[in-house]
């Protein structure tokens, strides 16, 4: 029994792979704990980041900086009363946030976060997570369906025809990533024979697809990987129902579309589902474009010291939001009422400061370089999100499905076709 | 030629997830076929579809089963919920649910499945119990060559056919062609 | 427990085809009658791939072809369902009965 959980940890591959159930286990649990940690900070992000784009302060009062505000309202929610209309289906209402939850949170078993740190690696990765991910549509038509009122109605049926939509432009953009995967050349404009370019689905296999043409595909034939970029980058967006393609659930047109008549904890399982979607198809753009684990410019420059240099990272990061905490500790009112406040705060910033150093261990720091760079990534793509949110105005329904259909996908289909004829060309 | 691989050397899940499997499918294919509400049967036939991808992963075919969710779990079950809420009536739900034949469809379906286990129990050592394809690490590649060189008559006619679907669909539906 | 071979998926499937079978026969709805078309193509396809197994990736290949039929099939039978819904309505196929004697 012991030797069934050691021996894994001498094998390099995934737990999926090794067969092995116990680390499989503590993999998915890793895993599901991470993301729901990363959707409570996102969503304090969130408020915080909105409300400084908008020159206010945002929550700052439950805990210094609000940082205790997801904690306040997820109380908040699962106290509330559930309130279920009155003819409405009670099965379907009842399992629709439950299949949204599930499609979201089962693609994450395919999620590359090293070479051998994914929970398994399938044959068909990609191919699964975009059909998983498109089953929470499933769950949106059932939600308006079963709420038995018209605005939920209204809002479940554009939301998923926007969703169904962007589908087929994504797709495009994820085959055209995918046909780079069986390239020979190396460098951003693959000329000749230099890797035994064998296409694969599997999403480590991507990575290691990247890695051994020694160019992200966000670069490869340069504009067109950047273009089939751009792409998904907009078609995820709108995957995921956020700004600017929000109509369904935006507030002042639709009295919050389809999650209308769900209160409480139902409603934060709809949040939860769509946040950790989120997460999902911004680790898919970041394995098929940016080069999953890899640290920036693995090519050219290489060497140990700039190994070294860029195994800092991890520790400088959380040293440098340690810093950040102090000068709020800093900044905080000298008034007895603020002390909670001032102490909580320079305990924040001792536990992130004691982490930065504890990620300066040298063991620490060789395990650690590869899920640091992927969460960086999919951590930019989070911000870039806010950051849409902030800036964009809404697209009105009709043009969000002409840009769906009329201009994404056939710049996607255009990208496919020339991606092909380079790749055999060159 | 492929070894032949013995009967032991199954793992101990396989028993167990096969039963929990073709359990779900067929009771979600009972449901399909009971149930008043429309949308509970949509429901229960998504449930046998997830099932059977699960199915098709135990034989060794991951492309099949990625299919099989994307296209129909994902695609074709929307497209019924659409059309179910598009022309959901009241009265319906109150009206018999079985036709009037449904003694005697129900006696020759049975009669057919009589056929069936008439046929696989006398030819029950006709399926002998070798794998040929154990191995599914480049399943997707051999069926890509496969699609695009052996079968590409036939591929190529199946996206004619999708075409024509869509445009039929779209004329059909069309309140003022 | 004997292990499970092809004969174990070949019985589901014909449960499954069976099942498709009294839900085209049985029920007066439109819908649940496209859906037990539905069951019965994935019958087929359990046939199908059980046997790939076998004897080489064409049954896979087959039941390739045979999902994608089946979603056309599936959008032509619901635009059908949704012209007639407009002009008579009613979802019971017992009363598609213009062209009765």
């Amino acid at each position: 029994m012991l030797d069934y959980v050691t021996s894994y940890l001498s094998s390099n591959t995934t737990p999926g792979q090794a067969g092995n159930v116990f680390w499989a286990l503590v993999y998915i649990m890793v895993v599901f704990g991470g993301v729901s940690v990363a959707v409570m900070a996102m969503n304090w992000l969130e408020r915080k980041a909105l409300a400084h784009f908008q020159i206010r302060l945002g929550p700052m009062r439950v805990g210094p900086h609000g940082l205790l505000q997801p904690i306040a309202d997820a109380i908040k929610l699962m106290t509330k009363e559930d309130i279920i209309p009155a003819e409405a289906d009670k099965f379907v209402f009842w399992i629709a946030p439950l299949i949204i939850l599930c499609a979201s949170f089962a693609v994450y078993i395919v999620v590359p976060f090293g070479p051998t740190h994914a929970i398994t690696d399938l044959n068909i990765g990609i191919l699964f997570m975009l059909g998983v991910s498109s089953l929470s549509v499933l769950g949106i038509v059932m939600a308006g369906w079963a709420s038995n009122s018209h605005y939920p109605l209204i809002g479940a049926l554009r939301s998923s025809a926007q969703m169904v939509s962007y589908e087929v432009a994504m797709g495009m953009a994820v085959v055209s990533a995918i046909l780079m995967t069986s390239l020979h050349g190396l460098g951003a404009y693959g000329v000749g024979v230099g890797t035994s370019g064998t296409g694969t689905l599997s999403m480590i296999g991507i990575v290691q697809a990247q890695q051994e043409q020694h160019v992200w595909f966000l670069f490869k034939f340069f504009p067109l990987g950047f273009i089939a970029f751009g792409i998904f980058a907009i078609a995820m967006v709108a995957e995921t129902n956020r700004a600017p393609f929000d109509l369904p659930e935006a507030e002042s047109e639709l009295t919050a579309g389809f999650h209308t008549e769900y209160s409480g904890l139902r409603w934060s399982l709809f949040m939860l589902g769509e946040y950790a979607a989120m997460i999902a198809v911004s680790s898919i753009a970041v394995t098929l474009w940016l080069g999953g684990w890899f640290r920036p410019f693995p090519n050219t420059l290489t060497g140990d010291t700039w190994d070294l240099v860029f195994s800092l990272f991890p520790g400088l990061t959380f040293l440098a939001l340690a810093a950040f905490a102090f000068v709020g500790v800093a900044r905080m009112p000298k008034h007895p009422y603020f002390r909670v406040q001032t102490i909580g705060l320079a305990g924040f910033g001792a536990v992130l400061a004691l982490i930065g150093l504890l990620l300066f261990a040298p063991p620490v720091r060789d395990r650690i370089q590869d899920i640091y760079w992927f969460v960086a990534k999919v951590g930019g793509f989070m911000y870039l999100y806010i950051w849409y949110r902030a800036t964009f105005p809404r697209y009105r329904f009709d043009q969000l499905m002409r840009v769906g259909w009329k201009v994404l996908l056939p710049i996607g289909i255009g990208v496919l076709i020339l991606t092909a004829v380079l790749g055999v060309v060159l | 030629m492929q070894p032949i691989a013995q009967p032991g050397m199954q793992p101990v899940a396989t028993t167990f997830f096969f039963y929990f499997l073709s359990g779900l499918t067929l009771v979600s294919g009972v449901l399909v076929i009971t149930r008043k509400n429309p949308v509970h049967s949509a429901l229960a036939l998504i449930f046998g579809l997830l099932a059977q991808a699960g199915l098709y992963l135990m034989l060794y075919a991951p492309f099949v089963a990625g299919v099989q969710i994307i296209l129909y779990a994902g695609g074709i079950m929307v497209l019924f919920l659409f059309v179910i809420m598009l022309v959901n009536l009241e009265r319906s739900r109150k009206e018999e649910q079985f036709n009037k034949q449904w003694l005697v469809g129900l006696v020759a379906a049975v009669a057919l499945g009589a056929l069936f286990v008439v046929v696989y129990v006398k030819g029950k050592n006709l399926f002998p119990n070798h794998i040929a394809q154990p191995i599914e690490n480049s399943n997707t590649q051999q069926i890509g060559v496969m699609l695009y060189g052996q079968y590409m008559f036939a591929f190529e006619i199946a996206s004619l056919l999708l075409l024509v679907a869509i445009i039929g669909a779209v004329v059909m539906a069309k309140k003022r062609i | 427990m004997a292990p499970i071979g092809t004969l174990h998926y070949l019985v589901v499937a014909a449960a499954l085809f069976i099942l498709g079978v009294i839900g085209v026969v049985t029920r007066r709805n439109v819908i649940i009658i496209l859906m037990s078309i539905e069951l019965i193509l994935n019958a087929v396809n359990l046939n199908l791939v059980a046997f790939s197994r076998l004897w080489g990736l064409n049954g896979q290949v087959f039941a390739i072809f045979v999902i994608t039929d089946a979603a056309a099939e599936a959008a032509v039978g619901l635009g059908i369902l949704i012209a007639f819904f407009r002009n008579k309505e009613t979802l019971n196929v017992d009363e598609v009965d213009l062209l009765k004697w």
